[in-house]
């Protein structure tokens, strides 16, 4: 009797720790307050098991280290930078439990349940967010050098072809200065590729390509010999959109110095807000103490010269006029953008640039409405299976098989908890591992019960046959599952998100029955056999 | 009690021929759809993009083509998903595509929008799903797939030998490839789309048919110690006919359940319940008719020490078998766990 006490309290213990673990529980919740688009805490109660993106909706990137543009020479330094980088965005982006993982050496795996809009998703993971601030080319270097860039390519043998009609682009510009290039470019007799497709802009340094032209003058400066040919300390860089001057787009070009006078590592703040007098979106920041010491000092130096805010390699709106000294503040301003970009471009400046740019190599995206559908659909199928698996049971063993029935309440509670205590994440094909486990589960049953009726045949007492039953059913119990098992870790091992939740499913599940089918039933059994000492036919 | 099969007595191993030539002829047809339709690969494999959308209002699946055609989308291919306003829209990377990768996905995207614009209008439908899968990660899960299930026979085959003796495990990994092979085919003639779902239902064919294999193995070796005089085929016989309740019974509930996720749990699980299901009558027809047998032709080709199989169990039998035999084995001899009882 004190044996089947202890068994009793092993038992209950595994129920209360089980229905500990499934206590519905606070969770934190970071929402985006759609009023002033800042971050708030929220706390809802809810079931601690965590369920997969294919059942409650989100987003699935897998990142890789972009080496389309010169390759990276340490992806696994650069990817654990970037991933600090991405967590710090993600936490302030606004979703329940994000997962932001390193797979493999190279390879970020960012999981955003629940969010709706990939594409907002994307940018704010994928943006490189590095800030620059750089003046522009005050001495004209840059067109001082554009004959010998012009030779160059001439060398090179690249012909002039969008140069067919400039002047009457140059008449819509209407720049004196404009038709002063073109008109030295036709002086020399020969005009310039490059030379005949810029047009000087309104400041130093800034020239304009019509909308057109730009993929071409883009793959013309990007060639090494016009890199070869570019002035010592001077770089090129884009206008991050295309401005329209008279009927026709235009895109800016800047030429600026090399080096940035700082960069958005000094960057402390940064908020979004509409400006109300212009109704623009502008992202006011502060730099730290250092920054704002440098920064001042080389505004100092450069008064009355124009500064390029440069982010991701593209120079944003047009660069304003250092009038004074400037310190701690400033501000990027964005034009007619929405506010919500605003803000999505003050969160990834606040969370520091990526180390280099991320390329998506896999996306997932699964509407909520879906993964309801699929949990909906998957309890069904799992109570048919269930109530099919009990009338099976009882209907072949009778009261036996009601004692197996009353295990697997025991099992499913058992494997829930198991997914909750271990904190593993429940996939669809996870449901559907665990509706296909219940079937499995009667199985150390089903071979426990034809081994006592085996040896009942054999003219055993009910007590020996039962004790028998169990010890001799052990060894095909231990091996089919052991098997079983070793696949579900092959399958996890090699498996990504949906197919490791069915793996982990299934292990948990093995375990379970392992517990709640042999030493659950054997209890059971024994119970049952000590308050009928007089029972001569088993019911099974 | 209700008794199913209680003194079953069936000569199973007189029919392997015809259980041969049968599984044989089926494969066989099955390979030859495997051979000119090929496997059915989802995108996860062969990179690319997939849509599942709901339309709000009802589209002739023709207009989907012709819109998709129009935005250049030719080689992409519309299914209904459920019901007749719900559609998966795949646009499988070729060879040609590979080359821009990613962006190729975007673009597809981006054509697959226009199209359902056009065909359907602006707002009349809602994107339920979508995945794009880059080239890389395609030809990595190949390779991954492949892995596992070679990984799975290897480690199923050490267990094996570990847990018996290399000649049950040779015929369980037999079976068991047979079986591999056999949902495969069956893949094939049903045009089920082979996602990483479907690799994992191929996996867990591989354990429940291992599992049910194991259960007879694990009778024959008892058997074999039990009764001294009996040759192996019918010790085979009398195994499989003695767990034949316990078959029976445990294939009941496993289609019980698995048919109700082939009916109930919708389309994404769909694939997964068909192979699951055609596993379970495999995997239980390959432990009676392939590892039986083969057991038995291994036991003749590389006959044990006194032919019967008897060496599986160290030769250390005692003369009666009720006394348990001595622990002591040589040390070459695979060691077996269980002690004879």
């Amino acid at each position: 009797m004190g044996k089947i006490r202890q068994r009793l309290y092993f038992i209950g213990a595994l129920i209360v720790l089980s229905i500990i673990s499934l206590v519905p529980r606070n969770a934190k919740l970071r929402i985006r307050d759609a009023a002033t688009g800042t971050m708030k805490d929220t706390t809802v109660r809810r079931v601690p098991i965590n369920l997969g993106l294919d059942l409650q909706g989100g987003i699935h990137l897998a990142l890789e280290v972009d080496q389309s543009k010169g390759p990276v020479p340490d992806c696994a330094d650069a990817i654990q930078r970037a991933e600090r980088v991405v967590r710090t965005r993600i936490d302030e982006f606004g979703t329940t439990e994000p997962v932001v993982q390193i797979q493999g050496r190279c390879r970020l795996i960012v999981e955003l349940a629940g969010e709706k809009d990939p594409g907002r998703a994307k940018s704010v993971v994928q943006r490189t967010a590095f800030l620059e601030f750089r003046i522009t080319d005050m001495k004209g270097l840059f067109k001082d050098a554009l004959p010998q860039i012009d030779a160059a390519l001439r060398r090179a043998g690249v012909r002039s072809r969008g140069a067919a009609a400039p002047s009457a682009v140059a008449q819509l510009f209407g720049g004196d200065t404009a038709k002063a290039e073109r008109d030295s470019a036709t002086d020399a007799n020969t005009p310039g590729v490059l030379q005949s497709l810029l047009f000087q802009g309104q400041l130093p340094g800034e020239y304009l390509v019509p909308e057109e032209q730009w993929p071409l003058v883009d793959s013309l400066i990007n060639r090494p010999d016009v890199r070869a040919a570019m002035p010592r300390g001077i770089e090129l860089r884009w206008g991050s959109q295309s401005e329209s001057r008279g009927a026709r787009a235009y895109r800016a070009l800047y030429a600026v110095d090399a080096r940035p006078i700082i960069t958005g590592e000094e960057l402390v703040k940064a908020t979004a807000r509409r400006d109300p007098v212009t109704n623009q979106s502008v992202v006011p920041f502060q730099l730290s103490h250092r920054g704002a010491r440098k920064f001042s000092d080389e505004t100092a130096r450069h008064i009355n010269d124009y500064m390029a805010i440069i982010l991701d390699g593209r120079v944003q709106g047009q660069p304003p006029v250092i009038r004074s000294q400037i310190g701690a503040n400033g501000q990027i301003e964005l034009g007619a953008k929405p506010l919500q970009e605003a803000s999505d471009l003050a969160l990834v400046l606040r969370a520091g640039a990526l180390p280099a740019p991320l390329t998506i190599i896999e996306e997932r995206t699964i509407g909520a409405s879906l993964g309801a559908d699929s949990i909906k659909d998957g309890i069904i199928a799992g109570v048919v299976g269930v109530a099919l698996v009990i009338v099976i049971m009882i209907g072949y063993y009778r009261m036996s098989g009601a004692l197996a029935v009353a295990a697997l309440t025991l099992y499913c509670l058992f494997t829930l908890a198991g997914l909750a205590a271990f904190g593993f994440t429940l996939t669809l094909p996870g449901l559907a591992g665990f509706v296909l486990s219940i079937g499995i589960a009667v199985d150390a049953n089903v071979l426990i019960f034809e081994r006592i009726r085996e040896e009942l045949v054999h003219g055993k007492s009910l007590r020996l046959a039962v004790d028998d039953g169990f010890l001799h059913a052990m060894n095909a119990i231990v091996d089919s599952n052991v098997s079983t098992v070793l696949t579900a870790l092959i399958l996890y091992a090699v498996g990504t998100g949906p197919v490791q939740g069915f793996a982990i499913t299934l292990i948990i599940g093995i375990a379970a029955s392992m517990i709640s089918a042999i030493f659950v039933v054997k209890t059971l059994f024994l119970i049952w056999l000590n308050r009928r000492p007089d029972m001569v036919t088993l019911s099974i | 009690m209700i008794r199913l099969f209680a003194n079953a007595n069936y000569d199973f191993i007189k029919w392997r021929r015809w259980a041969f030539s049968l599984t044989g002829a089926i494969m066989l047809v099955g390979l030859g759809f495997l051979v000119t339709r090929g496997l059915n690969y989802s995108i996860e494999f062969t990179g690319g993009t997939l849509v599942q959308v709901e339309l709000h209002r009802k589209v002739a699946t023709a207009d989907l083509r012709t819109a998709l055609d129009n935005v250049g989308l030719r080689g992409a291919d519309i299914q209904t998903f459920g019901s007749d306003t719900s559609y998966v829209i795949r646009a499988r990377l070729t060879a040609t595509s590979e080359a821009t990768g990613d962006a190729g996905n975007e673009a597809v995207t981006a054509a697959v929008g226009k199209a359902l614009d056009q065909s359907v209008g602006p707002g009349q439908y809602t994107i339920l799903r979508h995945e794009a899968v880059g080239p890389k990660v395609g030809r990595e899960l190949q390779g991954k797939a492949f892995m596992a299930i070679l990984l799975s026979f290897v480690v199923t085959l050490i267990y094996l030998a570990f847990r018996f003796e290399w000649r049950f495990g040779l015929a369980a990994v037999v079976a068991t490839a047979h079986d591999v092979v056999a949902t495969i085919a069956f893949i094939s003639v049903m045009h089920l789309e082979v996602s990483l779902i479907v690799v994992g239902a191929v996996l867990t064919v591989v354990g429940y048919s291992l599992n049910d294999t194991i259960i007879i193995f694990d009778r024959v070796r008892e058997n074999l110690r039990k009764y001294r005089r009996q040759n192996l085929y019918e010790i085979l016989n009398l195994s499989i006919n003695e767990t034949l309740p316990r078959s029976v019974l445990t294939h009941g509930t496993t289609i019980a359940t698995t048919l109700a996720l082939l009916i109930l749990a919708g389309e994404v699980i769909r694939p997964f319940a068909w192979v699951m299901s055609f596993g379970i009558f495999t995997g239980t027809f390959s432990s009676i008719y392939i590892a039986a047998p083969v057991l038995l032709w291994i036991e003749k080709r590389w006959p044990g020490e006194d032919a019967r199989g008897a060496r599986a169990f160290g030769s250390r039998a005692p003369a009666t078998p009720s006394v348990p035999a001595p622990p002591a084995t040589p040390p070459s001899q695979p060691r077996t766990p269980q002690p004879a009882r």
